[in-house]
């Protein structure tokens, strides 16, 4: 757990933003997904994933939401574009979570089908149905599926 | 017929342009800088989304809406900067929305209609191509805004120019008439690229100053990597065509003022709406 290995006074805001979840990929954590950059008692540094992905309003609004039920209204969020968002910063937990999901995580080497494993598999489209995916298909089961692209 | 009285010139005229060229500050010529890149990606996103639910197949209207997606996202952030830059209170919904066509700073390549879905992905060959090496100097800018929106957004259009350039690839190298298509589109489209590596007095301030960059010194790498494409495809380069210039001065087409049309009804006939 990210949040657990927090012994310093942030460690309850992270425990909050551990709890918000990505509004298209409803299984993992803003923190799982490698979007909170630092959190500082006073301030949380979160990065856009994609430059128009229309999430990032909403992940915003959550992340304030929850923030201020768990009474850190003092707390500001603050945007950084840079250093870039890449999928490296999606935690070892975020990647088991999404392949669950039936989304097969970022990978540099052999794409495994989500459903059933096979690694002969094939690209149907680079754009699936948000920014950060493509669509595939798996040649052994048939299955179609979303791959989180490399980023 | 009596002779006109002589023009008495300003003491620091050049002699050329003299009235057409008042000297550049950094303020007001880094805001033109961030209109020239917002309007840029806001016009040929909303062009894209023309596309939307019209694409030959799902995946491919997928990819255009995402592409236009990349795109406006990049806009928000130059036109928000751009914004805080001029500092009369406009955001960047107020530079998208009430800005008319005079005052648009994007090149006339963007611009253009979608036409078939050839000339579509020729135009967006041409185009991203060109924005992948823009914005890798762009890294090195010293405007924050400008380097970090161009950190993040340089993924995503080498993304672009290899979906697009695979198209280019594949209708030139298809059937006779996706050939025809992909042929037509880019000879429609070429006459547009001078305009992309124009450095004019402004874009050579930018540069001078470390916060824009020298667009000639991109234009042999932008040959090589579209002759590339065009010989896997199997495509000759179009003849070259008289250049058309002056988008970044606010001199477009009659396309232009069609698309804002479109894109600024709502805000402007509801001004201020929220949903």
């Amino acid at each position: 757990m990210v949040a657990a290995a927090r012994l310093d006074e942030t460690g309850p805001i992270w425990a909050v933003l551990n709890e918000v979840s990505d509004p298209e990929i409803p299984v993992i954590s803003v923190v799982e997904l490698g979007i909170v950059r630092s959190v500082e008692p006073d301030r949380v540094v979160i990065t856009p994933t994609y430059t128009g992905c229309p999430a990032t309003q909403v992940i915003e609004r959550d992340i304030r939401d929850a923030l201020d039920s768990a009474g850190y209204r003092h707390i500001a969020i603050e945007t950084a574009l840079s250093p870039a968002w890449t999928t490296d910063w999606i935690t070892p937990e975020g990647r088991t979570k999404l392949h669950a999901y039936g989304i097969a995580p970022p990978t540099r080497s052999a794409v495994h089908c989500p459903q059933c494993g096979s690694a002969d598999t094939e690209e149907i489209s680079r754009f699936g149905s948000t920014p950060c995916k493509a669509l595939w298909r798996c040649r052994s089961c048939a299955e179609p599926f979303d791959l989180f692209k490399c980023h | 017929m009596a002779s006109l009285p002589p023009i008495d010139l300003p003491s620091n005229a050049t002699g050329e342009g003299a009235f057409d060229s008042p000297a550049l500050e950094e303020g007001p010529a880094l805001f033109e800088y961030l209109l020239r890149l917002g309007d840029d990606s806001l016009i040929l996103g909303q062009r894209l989304g023309e596309w939307c639910g019209h694409a030959p197949s799902v995946e491919v209207d997928l990819s255009l809406a995402n592409i236009a997606l990349d795109l406006i996202g990049q806009a928000t952030h130059f036109l928000g900067r751009a914004g805080e830059v001029e500092g009369k209170g406009r955001d960047g919904d107020a530079l998208a929305f009430r800005r008319d066509v005079l005052d648009y700073r994007n090149c006339w390549l963007v611009e253009q209609p979608n036409g078939d879905f050839g000339r579509t992905m020729a135009r967006q060959f041409l185009f991203s191509t060109w924005q992948k090496l823009l914005f890798r100097e762009l890294l090195g800018s010293k405007d924050e805004l400008v380097a970090g929106v161009a950190e993040k957004a340089v993924k995503e259009v080498t993304y672009h120019q290899e979906l697009a350039g695979e198209w280019v690839i594949r209708l030139g190298d298809g059937t006779d008439e996706s050939r025809r298509r992909i042929e037509d589109g880019l000879a429609w489209n070429w006459r547009f690229v001078p305009e992309l590596f124009e450095m004019d007095d402004l874009a050579a301030f930018m540069a001078g100053r470390g916060i824009g960059a020298d667009l000639a010194a991109l234009r042999a790498d932008y040959d090589a990597q579209v002759a590339a494409v065009l010989a896997e495809a199997t495509l000759q380069p179009p003849p070259d065509q008289r250049p058309i210039l002056g988008g970044r001065r606010g001199h477009h087409s009659e396309h232009l003022g069609h698309l804002l049309a479109a894109m600024q009804y709502l805000p402007r006939t509801y001004p201020d709406a929220t949903w």
